[in-house]
């Protein structure tokens, strides 16, 4: 594991059950993107009601009613990963009712009336404002968040660290070209060709624009919900100054309504603004002061404040950054406009998922590695976005620039190391060497890496490592990263039968090939592991490469053989026994995983035959061998001198078949056997990565269960008046609440690690099919020549015959 | 299952050529055959010149029985003592096969239909491959009697040929099969005792060691080759399989990686299309040649078996004599015995040595021809191969 992604962890770790979360439930300024809907959820609620005046049993009633009603709604309105959508707002409305809301709701009841007046407007319109509201707000969020730490600091970096070499700019300006011609590629052009081109300040009004004139329809809001409102438009009223400086009509509308509306009711917006500036120094506060001291960060942080900056002054001089700015948010928007339309979620993930798929086909080049990475992160982010812009991702500022920015530096590495790979880490293992006598004998082998890499100390640098030492690594591996649902490739497995054989010290062919069989899988193996970018930073990895007295593996012996199989056929039969249980959102992972397992199916089958045909290739070897050694025989006794002489020319061809035949059997065996192999085996990897998955959203839904359950006995005490176990029960919510969006937002990240480990899989995958299947191909075409070579020697033998 | 069969015999499925004088005298050849149930209805037709035959082109249609009854009367007929009787055709056997279509009806709903298909075609394969090589057996048979410069007159032979009814001859019952099997014991115990006999005549006595060696190793010959053929079919089914499961993972989606899948299935199923050519064609031109020399030599040595049997007789008979001179009581019948003997073995001698001579021709002939199809085949498909594997991967390549 890297530094940054330790950092990055941290940082989540943090924003997940620390403060930042406490304060946004504290505050309810992790509420704002929930609250308009849920508002207007509730004038809908109360108009139906049709109580102006209701007094304060009615409204404790309606309150009451209100923890079911939004539940119904929301179990119809989203899909079940996201369940608890609209759930921890009625709480809030509850809370609001208990304890803040107290003077509104039960001191005073003019502000319930100017709740119900606004109430009117705002309901007519509450399908439509909804989604603006999530449109208008969920952007800027996005904005402030994302593509500060996002689409940032990604090329940002890029182009920091590597300003003027001509070479990786080209790939660079490719790569990135993919991604932009989803959206607009005008700004993305000018990001690396001129940072400060006056072009992208079209698109950029184009851009604010939309968000603004949605914000203009919204004017009844501020009053129906101004603790949102104000949140929604104080950011949004940041960035809308530039567009005001640019066109002046919209946002004069805006600043005449905003203000007035305001104003309009001074005690609102007194508390209002108590809750603004609370709400809105702590998202900040999160964005900023967590990453702050982490070197990688930092420059994210003044990514993040420069792109603020000049944005409020309307003025695009920070070049790459403003022009980044404006590039990603034509993403977000135009993807806000389709998430926000509460029934378009699942085609969006559909979407998303084409996205991938589509991109992941169309890259013939080497460096369509890097571009797929990037483009795989916008349909991942755009996933979370829609999940932020969801009610129930109402902390989605400092979460999503937190998860976000995990994944964040690895797509940067990724870039470079998915091309430096390639050329610049050579391992190579050789000399298999047996070590010792009798049943403690091991084979120790050479593990050479050549690199260039700046990690390692030195360019070359040879190790000697024995089998239990691969299992080690493994294991140490599996530990990390297989929680996160990484697809850790898992080793070869032992095989006491050859192992026996080779300690006995049988020095025949089969113990031979052995030998060389797992040397060639290990090899694979280590390959794989640092072929892939995440596992390469793995501290272990550097240890296993580098380091030369590595401490001995122990209880390797559970991963052995059978052992190992048996894991995975568990881990397969749990997996298929969660899968009725778990109600799956995303149409991808199960289409996904059902591939996966037709594929580990036909797999093995395919396995099965060519480890048949391997077995009847050796067989017709030894038959080819026995039968030449009777015509030999037969050419012996043949008093006919020709014929004789034929036979026995015959009885040549027929030893050098057999010779044909077993080197054949062999690249049955090592190109296609072994690749299958392979695959049988890291299929099983990819199968325990889904299940981390289910796992993780296991998990998350225990929580919410629980949640549930807290917030019905809170609702049980709150029924029977008893204020003494009321705070403990809060306290509960609090924590398990934050426990939920914490389950979540690891369930949406160990999603997205998997659908990235998928489809890297898949890629990797067909390249080494379509490498090894053509390495074979071509040895059963020298074959064929050979054949011809020796049927052609043997021809005028045969016709010599008199 | 009705596992009925027509096929058109074809030119080149004359499968092991003895390499037989053309005599446009007497021409035998299995025009068509047809298979039944447990039995296979070869027709013959003959075209001849001789003046015993009622026309000059006619077909009969015989069963595998009635040429062995053929065989039969050949080898019992003391006259033929001296040749070398022509081996008889092996029995059709079809079980194998027919066992495999019908467990392929019984299974035909555990597969799906492309699987069915192709597993029937090729038991349909195999099966027409098996009935190929038993009607060119058997025809060979005939042509090998018909060239045969005595046995062509054979009066069962041309009752063979000609009389278009059923011969009604009948399977041996059991009785007769023990004792068939005791003369069988009986005669290779002899055979032993007779051939550690020092034969007088140089030629025959190499003959002798040759022939022995000769057969015991023609017999481990054909036995490898079977089994080298066998495990390469084998591996031609392998082909077979790994291009359908291939298949099947090609056609669950759409991918580049399934395309590449797809076309690596089709590339085995061509070669192992041809991986089972090769097979065939060895089977036909190398293991065939092999059996039918098995049996040839078999017959060769019979012959010599016979040869030293009568040359002990001889020998005894002039023991006998001696015995009966000094003893001076029947003298005469001794003489005559003996005069018997030396006739019948001079009269064996002498056409054996004709006939172990044309046996050698025609071995060196037949070899020679199977030898070079054999290699000639080996080269085309071995091409064809190559040929298939060089724009497989030239396209492969170009793809990736």
């Amino acid at each position: 594991m890297t530094f940054e992604e330790y950092s990055c962890r941290k940082q989540r770790g943090t924003g997940r059950g620390g403060r930042p979360c406490r304060n946004q439930w504290d505050t309810r300024g992790g509420m704002f993107m929930k609250e308009p809907i849920g508002y207007s959820v509730r004038e809908a609620f109360l108009q139906m009601q049709e109580c102006p005046q209701a007094g304060t049993p009615r409204i404790v009633g309606c309150s009451c009613t209100l923890l079911f009603e939004p539940m119904a709604t929301s179990s119809e309105r989203s899909p079940p990963p996201f369940p608890e959508d609209l759930e921890p707002e009625p709480d809030e409305v509850g809370d609001q009712d208990s304890d803040d809301g107290e003077d509104i709701f039960l001191g005073a009841d003019n502000p319930l009336e100017i709740k119900m007046d606004h109430s009117l407007p705002a309901s007519d319109i509450a399908s439509s404002t909804k989604p603006l509201s999530e449109a208008s707000s969920a952007p800027v969020m996005d904005i402030l968040s994302e593509p500060a730490s996002e689409a940032f600091s990604a090329p940002m970096m890029n182009l920091l660290m590597e300003p003027a070499s001509e070479t990786s700019s080209a790939p660079m300006v490719d790569l990135l070209m993919e991604p932009a011609s989803e959206t607009s590629s005008a700004p993305m052009m000018n990001l690396f060709m001129e940072p400060a081109s006056e072009a992208s300040s079209g698109p950029m009004v184009d851009l604010l624009m939309d968000p603004a004139s949605d914000d203009l329809k919204e004017p009844p809001k501020p009053d129906i919900n101004p603790l949102a409102d104000i949140i929604n438009d104080a950011p949004l009223s940041e960035v809308k100054t530039p567009v005001a400086a640019m066109t002046q009509e919209p946002p004069s509308d805006l600043f005449d309504d905003e203000p007035s509306e305001l104003f309009a009711e001074p005690r609102q917006s007194n508390t209002a603004k108590q809750q603004q500036t609370s709400i809105f120094d702590e998202p900040d506060e999160d964005l900023f002061s967590e990453p702050l001291g982490e070197a990688l960060k930092k420059p994210q942080n003044d990514v993040f404040k420069e792109a603020l900056a000049p944005v409020a002054k309307a003025s695009n001089v920070c070049g790459p950054l403003s022009d980044n700015y404006n590039e990603d948010p034509t993403d977000i928007f135009t993807e806000e406009a389709i998430t926000t339309l509460p029934s378009a979620v699942s085609t969006v993930s559909v979407n998303s998922k084409t996205n991938g798929v589509h991109s992941d086909e169309e890259e013939p080049d080497i460096f369509a590695e890097a571009t797929v990475e990037l483009s795989l992160d916008s349909p991942r982010n755009d996933r979370k976005k829609k999940e932020a812009a969801k009610p129930s991702a109402s902390a989605s500022a400092p979460s999503v620039s937190a998860s976000a920015s995990k994944p964040q530096p690895k797509t940067l590495e990724e870039l470079d190391e998915e091309i430096e790979d390639k050329f610049e880490l050579n391992i190579s293992i050789t000399n298999p060497e047996k070590v010792g006598d009798g049943m403690n004998a091991y084979m120790a082998y050479k593990v050479s890496t050549q690199t260039t890499l700046p990690m390692f100390r030195s360019k070359t640098f040879t190790v000697r490592r024995r089998f239990s030492d691969f299992l080690g690594l493994y294991e140490k591996l599996s530990d990390k990263h297989t929680l996160n649902g990484y697809i850790v490739p898992p080793p070869p497995e032992k095989s006491i039968m050859g192992m026996t054989k080779v300690k006995v010290g049988k020095e025949d062919n089969s113990s031979a090939e052995f030998v060389e069989r797992r040397r060639a899988a290990l090899e694979r193996y280590l390959q794989r592991v640092v072929f892939h970018p995440s596992l390469l930073q793995d501290p272990d990895v550097r240890e296993f490469l580098e380091r030369d007295d590595m401490p001995r593996a122990h209880n390797t012996q559970a991963l052995s053989g059978a052992g190992f199989l048996k894991m995975i056929n568990r881990a397969t039969d749990s997996l298929s026994k969660m899968t009725i249980k778990m109600n799956e959102s995303d149409v991808w992972f199960e289409e996904k995983l059902q591939e996966v397992e037709a594929e580990d199916q036909q797999l093995r089958k395919l396995h099965i035959m060519v480890d048949s045909l391997v077995g009847h290739r050796k067989e017709l070897s030894v038959n080819t061998g026995g039968f030449a050694k009777s015509v030999a025989m037969l050419g012996s006794s043949e008093d006919n001198t020709a014929l004789s002489r034929a036979l026995s020319q015959l009885a040549e061809v027929e030893d050098k078949m057999e010779q044909l035949h077993q080197e054949q059997a062999a690249s049955d065996s090592f190109c296609f056997a072994e690749l299958l192999a392979d695959y049988i085996r890291l299929l099983g990897s990819v199968r325990a990565s889904f299940d981390q998955r289910m796992k993780t959203w296991q998990r998350w839904q225990d929580a919410q269960n629980m949640l549930q359950k807290k917030r019905e006995t809170e609702a049980k005490l709150l029924w029977a008046n008893k204020p003494d176990k009321l705070q403990q029960a809060k306290d509960d919510i609090t924590e398990w609440e934050a426990k939920v969006t914490q389950y979540e937002r690891d369930f949406d990240r160990v999603s997205a690690t998997v659908r990235k480990e998928v489809l890297r899989f898949e890629k990797e995958k067909a390249r080494d099919f379509k490498k090894q299947i053509i390495k074979y191909l071509e040895s059963l075409l020298q074959s064929q020549q050979q054949l011809i070579k020796y049927w052609e020697a043997f021809l005028p033998e045969a016709k010599a015959i008199a | 299952v009705r596992s009925c069969v027509e096929p058109q015999i074809e030119e080149d499925y004359q499968a092991v050529n003895v390499d037989l004088q053309t005599d446009a005298t007497l021409q035998v050849d299995i025009s068509d055959a047809l298979s039944e149930r447990d039995k296979v209805k070869f027709t013959v037709h003959t075209k001849s010149t001789l003046p015993n035959f009622k026309q000059n082109e006619f077909s009969v249609v015989r069963q595998h029985e009635e040429f062995i009854w053929l065989h039969d009367s050949f080898v019992e007929n003391e006259e033929y003592a001296g040749y070398i009787i022509p081996p008889a055709p092996p029995r059709p056997d079809f079980d194998a096969s027919r066992e495999k279509l019908q467990k392929l009806g019984e299974g035909e709903g555990s597969m799906t239909k492309e699987e069915f298909t192709k597993m029937k075609q090729e038991l349909e394969a195999e099966y027409l491959a098996i009935f190929k090589k038993t009607v060119a057996m058997h025809e060979v048979f005939l042509c090998r009697v018909a060239a045969h410069p005595v046995l062509r007159k054979d009066m069962n032979f041309h009752v063979f040929l000609e009389y278009n009814q059923d011969l009604s001859v009948r399977g041996k019952n059991k009785r007769e099969k023990m004792e068939d099997f005791f003369k069988n014991v009986v005669k290779s115990a002899d055979g032993v005792l007779v051939a550690g006999v020092k034969d007088v005549d140089d030629f025959f006595e190499h003959e002798k060691t040759f022939l022995l060696e000769y057969h015991n190793r023609v017999k481990d010959a054909s036995s490898k080759s079977d089994r080298m053929i066998r495990s390469h079919k084998s591996a031609a089914d392998d082909i077979n399989r790994i291009a359908s499961t291939l298949y099947t993972l090609g056609t669950q989606d759409s991918t580049d990686v399934c395309k590449f899948f797809l076309k690596v299935s089709e590339l085995f199923e061509k070669t192992r299309k041809i991986e089972a050519r090769v097979a065939a064609d060895e089977d036909l031109k190398l293991a065939d040649l092999l059996k039918y020399y098995l049996r040839e030599s078999q017959a060769a040595k019979d012959l010599l078996y016979r040869r030293g049997r009568a040359l002990v007789d001889y020998e005894n008979a002039n023991k006998a004599l001696d015995k009966a001179r000094a003893k001076n009581k029947d003298v005469l019948q001794a003489e005559t015995s003996q005069q018997v003997c030396c006739q019948k073995f001079e009269k064996i001698s002498e056409s054996a040595k004709q006939e172990l001579i044309d046996f050698k021709t025609r071995r060196v002939a037949a070899f020679r021809k199977n030898l070079v199809e054999l290699a000639e085949l080996e080269l085309k498909h071995a091409k064809g191969n190559l040929q298939l594997l060089q724009s497989c991967v030239g396209v492969l390549k170009g793809d990736t």
